[in-house]
């Protein structure tokens, strides 16, 4: 093992003075002035930083916009969302009826069809547009949808404990160990999913337990602290105590949980169109690649008409998740590199 | 001093608080199999402008008792009762104006603050179930008169959040916030043992002056020195049962129960030594170790080895105002008019 | 053995600057003594006794020496203090019982610890069993998980475990806080059964509780933001304290007899300096009711009687 030098005495760098920070005010003068009140049980001695002053919001903000991982995450699905807002008026062709396209052309053929066609003459981009528009949909619908769910039963729960926890307990258990896809199979079999509004909705149906489980036990947690007594003893009702307490002090966690449910909707939705089972009709990036897929496309090198979509999705989930992780550095000042 | 139920009749006897005879059984294990006594049939009765120690150990039940004092936790058995009302009749209305008599402050005053909002939101909040209609200029007057009579200067702990105070402000914000609301009980769970030791003095302090003025205070704590310099009257908790209580000088004078001895020979005091007060009480070192018996089944406490009083232990009055617990064997053996009628 | 701790500095790296956490820290320590480590939180107790044996992470080594029976001990390098630690001095801790391992038997945790020491630890269980008997612990315990374990036997258990290999000094941070009167006194008790035994030749005992270093320490010494204040035997710091911060500090702590109705106590007015940006000269001087002009220069830590070190200028 290398053996450290001694450092040379003397030797007091200070890291990251700034010559305009405050000064700490205690007075030089001798003998007894009022000194500035500062902590003394914590330890070690509390240091005064830049955000000492500012409120939690603008800490939070002053950290998040210096977070490459949340900056990165964030550009790439507003940026997505940008395209699926403008891009419908960007779009010549219409997705679905053929006016007269040529079929299956290259991309970018006489400076139209900037993503070229399908076999059946039908604008990709148009296509591409529709089905980015119709991901947000389902993932903010379905994502809302679960991510409403599971915050009204992990605090019920873990506000609440003894019989309704069980209660809840066991409804969040046994949707939790249900296959998920298999139902959603099943579902699909035998009720026809009429848009992508419903496949949303029944996508939010089954897919909150995990957020309901993870909020639970931080509810619990938090409603042994003191200041939840407190609250009881000032005559806030138990409502009032769960949005006003605690629910501001899981609200980065309600955040990143709802991103993770929206790329995880999308993501779902991807999967059952691409299975066949999605709404008929719609053009959605799922059924993009299944009509890529049964028209034979990497066989024929037509990469046109599977890249984008597949491209699109992961570029968006991706970015979502991405986002996530900048947020639990942002939110957590552990994690934050100093 | 009459009492205000939900009827309006109120009795006015019994002095300010009154506990005769609770006790709270916890169901733990899944589906509440086992049953776990916390407290086990405490009365006791605190009057106004009068100090009560309460001191035992961890798991003594002292804070389930406070809880329960403060409707934060529902009584299993017997009668808690303040200016003649009992309190688990209370609902919403008079509950609420249940709170604006009896106010806790709890240990540890950092877990008592919400940490994302400012500590003087804790008045904020008093004020919107409390004095909804009170004026701006009226209720920052209240507030100045409050922080004052808690010797805490309103410019450096107003517009703050909780990290940014210490320890020893954070606590008298609590009691100033208790204040607001004009009460006459408060129970004051362990306030003191997170403060260091500059800043204890001038929070008990602060008790005692409040109690000049007619608060009636429950003090729990396990430090038997600060029971002793702040309180009239003194409870010894152990495993939820009372084993010596009356006037706090009687109970230190002259420990009879061999718990109170036991305790007051562990204290470390500051001017005598352990060796000094251990003979003084005539506190055999057996009881106060034993390491053989120790060593032949890892025991949970030090204090285990001292035998629990058992289920029909008897409080007996061995001198006015101060009553142990005994056996009833050796209750027996004393005076028959000694035996106070307080059975366990 | 002996420690002898020269002009020690060790200092907290933060955002916004250093924290002079202990700055300029000399004393020594004898063979066998138990000396008492006070001050208020904030002081720089903690940082004394944690710098000493594992200075890591936040804590920046800035200057000083830590001699230790004649030898110097590297304590600006982690990996070389692995060395010494455990063997020549060992520590207990703050937290330490709630720092086992949940998932972990006693006995398998104490195996893994003296293995990655380089020490057979076939060797060492009898000997482990022996001493968890003397402390009234029964064998046993050695197959148990802490989450069996109360308080009191945690504290126990670690004590032994940190003093197996009989180091010369042993620093003990805030072991009785957490713990009910009666097993402190237990606890207490059991550090000077170990000096008695010879499980440790000295020790070095953190806390905030200063009636319980009159109970079992030698000397105390009080800290007091940062820089040290008194040191002196144990009935002279709490029946004649020379420096007025140990003054104020002893007569503000009730204890049984008084009450407040026979005798008021007062506190300390004010609060200690932030040390990221220390105030000149001495640094109790703001609320010192003594303070004069000459506060504003810094007083040296002298012997003012026989084995009594001070830092006030009304003193010197």
């Amino acid at each position: 093992m290398k053996k450290r030098a001694k450092p040379a005495a003397g030797e007091v760098a200070a890291i990251g003075t700034d010559a305009a920070l405050p000064k700490s005010s205690v007075s030089t003068e001798p003998v007894v002035t009022p000194v500035e009140e500062t902590p003394p049980e914590k330890k070690p001695v509390k240091a005064v930083s830049k955000t000492a002053n500012m409120g939690a919001l603008r800490e939070m903000l002053y950290f998040a916009f210096r977070n490459r991982k949340l900056v990165i995450g964030l550009c790439l699905v507003l940026f997505f969302l940008l395209v699926a807002i403008i891009g419908p008026y960007l779009a010549l062709h219409d997705p679905i009826y053929n006016i007269d396209g040529p079929s299956a052309h290259a991309p970018m053929l006489h400076g139209r069809y900037w993503l070229g066609t399908t076999p059946e003459g039908l604008d990709v981009f148009a296509q591409f547009v529709t089905g980015l528009k119709l991901a947000f949909v389902v993932g903010l619908i379905g994502g809302g949808l679960a991510a409403v769910i599971g915050t009204v039963v992990g605090f019920t729960a873990g506000y609440n404990g003894g019989i309704v926890d069980e209660v809840l307990n066991m409804l969040t258990n046994v949707i939790l160990c249900m296959p998920v896809f298999v139902v959603l199979i099943v579902i699909a079999a035998f009720v026809h999913i009429k848009g992508p509004v419903p496949e949303a909705l029944i996508i939010g149906m089954v897919t909150w337990p995990w957020a309901a489980r993870a909020l639970r036990s931080q509810t619990f947690s938090l409603s042994s602290r003191e200041f939840v007594s407190l609250a009881r003893l000032s005559g806030e009702n138990s409502w009032k105590i769960i949005f006003k307490e605690i629910a501001p002090n899981v609200s980065s966690y309600l955040f990143m949980m709802f991103i993770l449910l929206f790329g995880g909707a999308i993501l779902t939705a991807t999967t059952l169109d691409f299975i066949g089972l999605g709404p008929a009709g719609s053009i959605t990036f799922g059924q993009m690649m299944l009509n890529a897929f049964n028209d034979s496309a990497l066989l024929l090198g037509y990469w046109w008409w599977f890249i984008p979509p597949g491209l699109a999705v992961m570029l968006l989930v991706g970015g979502a998740y991405f986002m996530n992780v900048g947020l639990d550095e942002v939110f957590n000042p552990r994690l934050r590199e100093m | 001093m009459s009492g205000y139920g939900s009827d309006g009749q109120g009795t006015g006897e019994g002095g300010l608080l009154k506990i005769d005879r609770v006790s709270k059984v916890y169901s733990t294990g899944t589906f509440g199999g086992k049953l776990l006594t916390a407290v086990r049939d405490v009365s006791f009765e605190v009057k106004p402008g009068e100090v009560m120690s309460v001191i035992g150990e961890s798991g003594s039940g002292k804070s389930t008792i406070g809880r329960m004092i403060l409707r934060l936790s529902p009584i299993t058995k017997g009668v808690i009762s303040f200016n003649g009302t009992d309190i688990s009749t209370l609902k919403r209305r008079a509950l609420k104006r249940y709170r604006r008599e009896v106010q806790g402050v709890f240990q540890d005053p950092f877990s008592s603050y919400n940490p994302i909002f400012k500590a003087d939101r804790v008045f904020a909040m008093i004020k919107n179930e409390f004095f909804p209609g009170m004026s701006g200029p009226e209720w920052r007057n209240k507030i100045g008169l409050v922080l004052e009579a808690v010797t805490l200067d309103p410019t450096q702990v107003l517009h703050k959040y909780p990290h940014q105070l210490s320890g020893g402000q954070l606590q008298r914000l609590l009691i100033a916030r208790a204040l607001l609301l004009d009460i006459q009980f408060l129970v004051a769970d362990e306030i003191i043992s997170m403060l260091d030791a500059s800043t204890r003095i001038d929070v008990l302090n602060l008790l005692a002056d409040l109690k000049g003025r007619g608060l009636g205070i429950m003090f729990i704590t396990h430090d038997l020195s600060l029971g002793n310099y702040i309180s009239e009257k003194t409870v010894i908790l152990r495993r939820g049962m009372i084993v010596e209580m009356g006037a706090t000088e009687k109970v230190f004078g002259s420990p009879t129960h061999p718990y109170t001895k036991m305790l007051l020979a562990s204290v470390p005091q500051i001017h005598r030594k352990w060796e000094e007060v251990a003979e003084e009480l005539k506190v055999p070192d057996a009881v106060l170790i034993d390491r053989e018996a120790a060593a032949k089944g890892a025991y949970e406490t030090v204090s285990e080895i001292l035998a629990p009083d058992a289920d029909d232990s008897v409080l007996v009055e061995t001198e006015p105002d101060h009553l142990v617990r005994f056996s009833p064997e050796e209750a027996r053996e004393m005076e028959p008019s000694a035996v106070a009628g307080k059975s366990a | 053995m002996s420690l002898q701790i020269e002009n020690l500095r060790v200092y907290y790296r933060t955002l916004a600057g250093d924290v002079q956490a202990l700055d300029g820290a000399t004393f020594d320590i004898a063979d066998g003594e138990i000396m008492g480590l006070a001050g208020e939180s904030g002081c720089g107790k903690s940082t004394l006794g944690n710098g000493i044996i594992s200075l890591s992470g936040r804590m920046k080594y800035v200057e000083g020496s830590v001699t230790l029976d004649s030898t110097e001990l590297p304590i600006w390098d982690f990996g070389e203090m692995n060395r010494h630690r455990f063997k020549d001095l060992s520590i207990i801790p703050q937290y330490a019982m709630s720092a086992l391992n949940p998932t972990r038997k006693i006995g398998k945790m104490v195996g893994q610890l003296l293995d990655s020491r380089g020490v057979r630890h076939k060797e060492y269980i009898p000997e482990l069993k022996r001493r968890f008997e003397l402390v009234g612990l029964s064998e046993d315990v050695l197959g148990m998980y802490p989450l069996e374990l109360s308080g009191g036997m945690k504290q126990r258990a670690v004590m032994v475990i940190s003093t197996l290999l009989n180091p010369s000094l042993l620093i003990a941070d805030e072991i009785t806080s957490a713990l009910d009167v009666s097993t402190q006194k237990a606890v207490a008790e059991m550090l000077i059964e170990f000096r008695e035994r010879g499980f440790v030749k000295s020790m070095i005992v953190i806390t905030h509780d200063i009636s319980i270093l009159y109970q079992v320490a030698d000397t105390i010494l009080v800290m007091y933001a940062g820089k040290l204040a008194e040191k002196a035997s144990a009935e002279t710091i709490i029946n004649s304290p020379r420096h007025p911060y140990t003054r104020l500090l002893i007569s503000s702590l009730p204890e049984v007899g008084v009450t407040y109705a026979g005798k008021r106590l007062t506190g300390i007015a004010g609060t200690p300096p932030a040390l990221l940006n220390p105030p000149e000269g001495c640094r109790f001087r703001d609320r010192c009711p003594f303070a004069y002009e000459k506060c504003l220069e810094e007083p040296p830590f002298i012997e003012v009687d026989p084995g009594h070190y001070t830092a006030c200028w009304k003193e010197i």
